[in-house]
């Protein structure tokens, strides 16, 4: 019974300890002569490859910095959790991040749904967070110390359906998954831009992650007899739509957005992905010296060619590492402001400017696949 | 809208639906049966039989990467049947050691306890598989060269789905013709009706038990090749939603009921594939079509409790 009361009380005089944000003593972390940094990414699970790629882009970043003396000369410690790809887990491993290790900043998700809920705690606790690749609009809206280097939703849904125009596809059907955020969004923009310009929607359909069959969406879609697609979901359940739309006989091209950059679109769809297209951060074929520098410093590393997510991860390594060289401290609020300065930053997907929402701004690139292979098309402007 | 769309477009349309409902609804069947033998035999629900169903497409593809130098020799009908004969041959031996090892010893046991650990079991394979296969999805190879066959009018079918179709209506006859045409099938119901008096009878129980087992797991790795083969992405969760899908094929055709899970299944895929491809006439979003579909299945279970096929059993006092 004793034991218990203590343990009772010992318990009551940790909460408080629990619920005050860590970041006052930020700096001081468990070894001085190191800057922690925490990344949340998928390293396993439905957007594992996303996960893997923004990793590696992460961890490359990290290694240079190392290798050219460290930042305010400590060395860089970048701590990454898994997150499964479930919804639930990047806001257990981002408290784990917080409170164990004391990282000074938070990198990642890649997937908006999971950046949602690591933006109110890393907002909450004061630390900097930013997200290499998530583009739904909520997640910088979360607060003042959520960033993120990629485009956001309405600009790549206004791209894509500027893009149909452009080709003249005055009908479209739209497949969206309604499990995840970036779809929903993806959609809706692409919605209102097209509709407001001229195009029509002839189809909506959806889905759920982790469907396999859309024979039933895609046969009634196929009655409308659609100009293009818009499937904005994600690459697993794009591949296969573009097999069964094969096998359907629907000869119109697929329109997708960045959740389509993985090598599995290809593997899974084969053939069917042929001649469809999607927007993306950066294109790997890009003749200029940084894109070139970059890909070939990876492709020494990695065996492969660099895609969107690796070039992001880099790039988020990269502002941050120049925001805490700026700030001269590691403390939240110092590299909060650095960060939100950010203009004009060189990087590899393009001159990256936060503007005052924390997004960047940058152009998008539209890509197509031939022979199995990402294709570089054109660049379209904000 | 569909007062816009001319009479002949929509009926064609519906036609395609219903093959789509089929194709699908053919391989929920094929793991309905493995559900509905044991539950014959031993009254219990085999939980973990969904994820034998995703031995099975993982089996085909270590088999098609590792025997890859003898199958290009051989033409595609023979390597797609010796990858599947295997398989089936690797999941029925698992299907067996399973029951050996995790339900044998609960026999005497209470039903709850069994259940549980059918749930145990299940999980387990699925973690030690997410730990052996990794947790990303994995491109399934093409054991079938694809080509469309152009039905008549605008409907399209390819050889794959005929294969897959067959397939499953030819493994369902084999074993309408064991469970009713072999010794050991009359074992099998010998030993549904009545354990106690079978034994007696000298039905060594034991075996005919594992070889229920073997059967319905080799049936549930042939739905996982010729799923996989229709959507060609696999990963160690796949099993679940079609296993809990076949589960409810089996209970909507009457459990413990041969045929009635085949009907069940085939019900099953063709009302799911009409609530998403006519979601937007019925004012739902086709994303939810596992609701609606579920839904109409409560409403047949509570007009038929006992399943469609299902003999109704009076509970003994």
């Amino acid at each position: 019974m004793k034991t218990l009361l203590s343990r009772i009380s010992l318990l009551a005089a940790a909460l408080p300890l629990l619920s005050s944000p860590s970041c006052k003593d930020s700096g001081g972390g468990p070894a001085a002569t190191e800057i922690v940094i925490g990344e949340v990414a998928a390293l396993t699970g439905g957007t594992a490859t996303f996960g893997q790629s923004s990793h590696a882009g992460t961890q490359m970043a990290v290694d240079e910095i190392n290798a050219s003396g460290g930042l305010l000369g400590k060395k860089v410690k970048l701590v990454t959790e898994d997150d499964q790809s479930k919804q639930g887990e990047a806001g257990t491993v981002v408290k784990k991040l917080l409170s164990r290790e004391k990282a000074v900043a938070i990198l990642g998700e890649v997937a908006s749904g999971k950046s949602l809920e690591m933006a109110p705690i890393c907002q909450k606790a004061g630390i900097p967070m930013i997200s290499p690749a998530s583009t739904n609009p909520k997640v910088t809206e979360v607060g003042d110390y959520i960033f993120r280097i990629c485009f956001i939703d309405p600009f790549q849904g206004t791209v894509m359906a500027k893009f149909a125009l452009s080709r003249g596809w005055k009908k479209v059907a739209i497949v969206t998954d309604v499990k995840q955020d970036y779809s929903v969004g993806l959609s809706d923009f692409f919605k209102k831009y097209y509709t407001a310009n001229g195009g029509t929607i002839v189809s909506e359909q959806s889905y759920s992650s982790g469907d396999k069959d859309f024979k039933a969406q895609l046969t009634a879609l196929r009655g409308s007899a659609p100009d293009a697609i818009f499937a904005s979901g994600y690459y697993n359940e794009a591949g296969l739509m573009a097999v069964q739309a094969h096998e359907l006989g629907i000869n119109a091209p697929m329109l997708g957005g960045d959740g389509w950059d993985s090598p599995s679109l290809t593997q899974v769809a084969g053939k069917a992905m042929e001649g469809n297209f999607f927007s993306n951060h950066f294109a790997a074929e890009d003749a200029s010296p940084v894109i070139q520098d970059f890909v070939k410093k990876f492709t020494a590393k990695h065996k492969s060619a660099p895609d969107a997510m690796a070039a992001l991860g880099y790039d988020s390594m990269m502002i941050l590492a120049a925001a805490i060289k700026k700030a001269g401290t590691t403390e939240g609020k110092a590299v909060r402001d650095a960060i939100a300065s950010t203009k004009d930053y060189q990087g590899i997907t393009g001159k990256i400017t936060l503007d005052e929402k924390r997004n960047a701004t940058k152009p998008a690139v539209i890509l197509t696949i031939k022979d199995g292979k990402f294709v570089y098309v054109e660049t379209l402007a904000p | 809208m569909t007062l816009t769309i001319s009479y002949q477009l929509f009926l064609e349309q519906f036609v395609q639906q219903l093959l789509n409902g089929l194709f699908l609804g053919s391989i929920y069947a094929l793991i309905a049966l493995g559900y509905t033998m044991v539950y014959g035999v031993l009254r219990f629900i085999n939980f973990a039989h969904g994820d034998v169903f995703m031995l099975g497409a993982f089996s085909g593809l270590y088999l098609n990467k590792w025997l890859a130098p003898m199958l290009t020799t051989l033409p595609w009908p023979a390597s797609v049947a010796l990858v599947l004969v295997l398989s089936m041959i690797i999941c029925g031996a698992l299907g067996i050691i399973i029951e050996f090892l995790a339900y044998r010893p609960l026999r005497d046991k209470p039903k709850l306890n069994v259940l549980i650990t059918a749930i145990g079991v299940s999980l387990f394979i699925e973690y030690t598989c997410q730990l052996i296969f990794g947790a990303t999805q994995q491109p399934f190879p093409v054991l079938i060269p694809k080509s469309n066959i152009a039905g008549i009018g605008g409907l399209t079918v390819t050889n794959v789905q005929v294969i897959v179709l067959v397939t499953a209506f030819a493994l369902m006859l084999g074993l309408r013709f064991i469970v009713m045409g072999t010794r050991l099938g009359l074992a099998m119901r010998a030993l549904s009706l009545n354990p106690t008096a079978s034994s007696l009878m000298g039905v060594n129980n034991g075996v005919v038990i594992s070889f229920t087992f073997g059967l319905g797991s080799a049936l549930a790795a042939a739905g996982g090749i010729l799923y996989a083969s229709l959507y060609p992405s696999i990963e160690p969760f796949m099993g679940i939603t079609p296993g809990l899908k076949a589960f409810v094929a089996a209970v909507l055709g009457g459990i413990g009921n041969i045929p009635g899970a085949a009907l069940g299944g085939l019900i099953i895929g063709v009302v799911e594939t009409l609530v998403a491809g006519y979601s937007q006439s019925l004012g739902v979003p086709s994303g939810y079509k596992e609701g609606v579909a579920f839904v109409i299945l409560i409403l047949i279970l509570i007009f038929k409790p006992s399943g469609l096929l299902g003999k109704v059993e009076r509970e003994k006092v």
